[in-house]
């Protein structure tokens, strides 16, 4: 390395960034001292800590030397991703057994003057927490290990991708305590109130600033295409964000707000957003995963670089679409839903082209799914990737959705999405970026990574057939009409039908979990360097790799 | 506008544009002199040691 | 030629890359949302529409609060069965004062859009407080809280005023008259009943949680429920009038 390489000492990022953390100390210090709203104070002494706690980290780390090495990676965030996704991971998945149980055993789950263990504020915290919390996670980690790696350059802005992590895990600490506490604008995925909304809205900026940063300083002349999806995922959910997010506050001490649409404008932005949640945050973002750790782990191009760029523009500009077929059959215009279902059918095809890419990276190394039990749960990933955007399609169709919407089959449907697609794409980039960057030759244990995979593949199947038979159970039972020409059934006698199904789908997420867990166990050992007795495994790092590590 | 018009707008210019859109995305992609730019670009997630070259000569 | 390096710029060049993408993903969203702001039929012309009492409006935001529309819709679609378990379907017309919407996405339980005057006060108290009670193979959490939190209307104009802002048509007097208002309408016999009954002519006026001595949470929840879905008159509502095609 060469001397010109290396920059020391206290530069402008630190500056900046001090200045930054000093205006909303007072800013959160006088919103303590002035408001009446006592929910608004919680929140404004957990800023006030949150700020004050970053300033001293920031002054330690400039009293202790600053130094960046231009020719090495920037891997310490990447780490510190890799940890706060496993954490948001088991957080988000044991809140879902949670309120599974809640469904599945009412009696016991539920407690008279404990409101704030209810249903209605423990969903959004298990919604928030696996999208935003563990997903957010896994993308923010991954992209800034990615963006690196392709473009040959460290991560630039100095503190400040330390900003965007911590930032990003403040917006997470706001907005779970306050959907406990009963904080919310009820938008489905986008509950977290104004301040919070302005909040994340700095910290995205910041992100989106230190990715076109890192790629303006990129050695190399072509940006890679993983790197597209994730500027898309992060371009977009800024737009996505800031719109439908528009809202009056009744007053800057208060947390409350009022959207800046009504009725059937704002359910159509609502669900422009919620549809784009799933377009941009769970799908161009984990593709952009996909497309940097499917090739690298079987050590292998991309079976075709010209299939990436084409679904990539198609994916994008049809995804935006496909938002009002959660809105058949509703007061929203027919035409807009017209819309949305054309737009719907036709994402099938730049979503195959994806899954198309990603398995055919495979061909001639098929052997690998195998000997490498992280290199199958990537492929499978994949597999459910193209299985969910069979099923979507399918499920915008208006005849279907009649049946469909409002019961059970959507929630399945979006679990074989999140579990088998977001999840196990994240768990597999996990596995292959524990020992990478804690510079270990080989996983703790790949015994685990097989008992973990047959677990969780069990604990999806269970989940996503039970909510498959009782979602179309009960969309059945709401339109069965007697010899008499009466409704069949009361509104009760399919909640009470659902039952067996809530038990098996609660028992699936369970499974899940306890898989998640294996996972922990397993890179925890694996950073410490530990290697399990008894198993003799090939070392799976790719041979580039390992020679940083000699 | 009424919507008869906005309908009549998207479903003749607005389908021209998209397919404009698509044709050059196309044809971007197949471009044979593109050709040597992907196969390069298709190998960027392998090989990426470290320290980072200062000039990467794989990808001048 | 030029046409194509003018491409390799665009994938060469991160800035360029990044407007790219924002235009491409601005499309869908302009031409699906900014007609429903301009194109006259998109809300329905009905008679009966007014804002949210002060009582209403604290009801429903307890009912967000406490995340009800997670299981409950409020948004009957026009099939045979939904008319027949849960009334006319719903209009475009009965959300344009809802900030935000509450249309819901799934039915754990049942469609809430005409729920008001379904179930009597008392039901409604019972059931809320331990709803197998009522309805042994209920799913839903109890909220017998509700009747010990006691109602201050220490935002109710604040919320009244940003709700104007935002479009709903609420007059300075009632701005002004709001947290007399919440109160008024728990009692025929209170002195601000007249004043408030012109103001909100037709809504339900009683003590909604059997406690007459509290004004309490329950009392704001179940005056919502109580009047949801009955503001429009029916009988004055042509569907297929020009002015309500579309």
């Amino acid at each position: 390395m060469s001397n010109s390489d290396v920059r020391k000492g206290v530069g402008l990022d630190v500056i900046t960034l001090g200045g930054f953390l000093i205006v909303l100390d007072v800013i959160s210090l006088f919103l303590a001292a002035r408001t009446q709203d006592p929910l608004m104070r919680m929140h404004a002494y957990i800023m006030l800590g949150a700020f004050t706690l970053g300033l001293a980290a920031l002054a330690m780390r400039a009293a202790n030397g600053i130094t960046y090495d231009e020719s090495r990676y920037e891997e310490g965030i990447v780490k510190a991703g890799v940890i706060a996704t496993v954490f948001w991971g088991i957080v988000g998945f044991s809140v879902g057994v949670i309120i599974a149980a809640q469904l599945a055993f009412p009696n016991m789950m539920y407690f008279q003057d404990i409101g704030w263990l209810n249903f209605g504020r423990l969903r959004p915290l298990h919604t928030s927490a696996v999208i935003f919390a563990f997903g957010g996670n896994a993308l923010i980690a991954t992209s800034f290990y990615v963006v690196q790696r392709t473009n040959r350059a460290r991560l630039a802005g100095g503190v400040w991708p330390w900003f965007v992590f911590w930032g990003y895990q403040l917006f997470i600490v706001l907005a779970a305590t306050g959907y406990v506490s009963g904080i919310t604008q009820s938008r489905e995925y986008a509950e977290p109130e104004w301040y919070i909304d302005l909040w994340l809205t700095i910290v995205w900026v910041a992100y989106l600033l230190v990715f076109l940063g890192t790629l303006m300083k990129r050695k190399v002349k072509h940006i890679y295409v993983a790197n597209w999806f994730y500027l898309a995922f992060i371009v977009t959910i800024a737009m996505l964000h800031i719109i439908n997010n528009l809202a009056v506050p009744i007053a800057w001490t208060e947390h409350k707000s009022y959207s800046a649409f009504s009725g059937v404008q704002d359910a159509m932005t609502q669900w422009w957003y919620g549809h784009n949640a799933v377009g941009f945050f769970l799908t161009a973002g984990f593709l952009g995963m996909m497309y940097y750790f499917v090739p690298k782990r079987a050590e292998r191009p991309v079976y075709s670089y010209r299939l990436s760029i084409v679904h990539f523009w198609a994916l994008i500009f049809i995804y935006i679409w496909a938002g009002p077929h959660h809105l058949h059959y509703t007061a929203l215009p027919q035409w807009a839903q017209t819309l949305g279902m054309t737009f719907s059918i036709m994402l099938w095809m730049p979503s195959w082209g994806g899954m198309i890419n990603g398995l055919m990276t495979l061909s001639g190394a098929w052997d690998k799914l195998r000997t490498d039990p992280v290199m199958r749960m990537l492929v499978v990933s994949v597999a459910f990737y193209g299985m969910s955007t069979f099923e979507g399609p399918v499920m915008s169709i208006r005849a279907v959705n009649s049946l469909s919407h409002y019961t059970d089959w959507t929630i399945g449907h979006v679990h074989s999405g999140a579990l088998g697609w977001v999840a196990y794409v994240s768990f597999g980039a996990l596995y292959c970026m524990v020992p990478w960057l804690w510079k270990r030759k080989r996983l703790y244990s790949n015994d685990l990574v097989e008992w973990h995979f047959w677990i969780s593949t069990i604990g999806i199947v269970f989940y996503i057939t039970a909510m498959w038979v009782s979602g179309i159970m009960q969309g059945l039972m709401w339109r069965a009409y007697n010899s008499f020409g009466f409704l069949e059934y009361s509104f009760v006698e399919t909640v009470k039908a659902m039952h067996p199904y809530y038990i098996i789908r609660m028992t699936g997420g369970l499974l899940f979990l306890i898989g998640a867990l294996i996972m922990a166990y397993n890179l925890w050992r694996t950073a410490r360097g530990d290697v399990r007795k008894g198993e003799s495994v090939p070392d799976v790092m790719p041979a580039s790799a390992a020679i940083a590590t000699a | 506008m009424s919507y008869e018009a906005m309908a009549h707008f998207a479903q003749t210019w607005g389908m021209l544009y998209f397919a404009a859109i698509f044709a050059l995305v196309l044809l971007y992609a197949l471009w044979p002199g593109n050709q040597k730019t992907f196969d390069e670009a298709a190998k960027l997630a392998i090989d990426d040691d470290e320290p980072i070259p200062a000039d990467d000569r794989r990808n001048p | 030629m030029s046409l194509f390096s003018r491409h390799v710029i665009l994938e060469k060049n991160s800035l360029l890359l990044t407007v790219a993408i924002l235009i491409v993903v601005s499309i869908g969203g302009l031409v699906e949302i900014a007609p429903l702001f301009y194109i006259s039929s998109t809300i329905e012309k009905v008679d009966g529409m007014r804002p949210y009492t002060p009582l209403e409006l604290t009801g429903r935001n307890i009912y967000i609060r406490e995340g009800c529309y997670l299981c409950h819709s409020q948004m009957i679609r026009p099939l045979r069965d939904e008319a027949e378990r849960y009334g006319h379907y719903s209009l475009a017309a009965e959300s344009m004062y809802d900030h935000p919407f509450q249309w819901g996405s799934k039915r754990t339980g049942p469609d809430l859009a005409r729920v008001g005057g379904k179930y009597s006060d008392a039901w409604h108290v019972a059931h809320l407080t331990d709803p197998r009670a009522v309805v042994p193979e209920s799913v839903m959490p109890p909220y017998k809280f509700l009747k010990d939190n006691l109602l201050d209307g220490r935002t109710i104009a604040e919320d009244l005023k940003a709700n104007k802002i935002v479009g709903v048509p609420y007059t300075e007097d009632e701005i002004k008259n709001a947290r007399a208002d919440l109160f008024a309408q728990l009692s025929e016999d209170s002195d601000d009943y007249e004043a408030f009954i012109k103001r909100y002519p037709g809504a339900n006026v009683r003590d909604f949680d059997g406690d007459p001595e509290h004004a309490t949470e329950m009392d704001a929840l179940i005056a919502y429920l109580q009047m949801l879905g009955t503001l429009v008159d029916f009988s004055t509502y042509q569907a297929d009038a020009d002015e309500n095609l579309r």
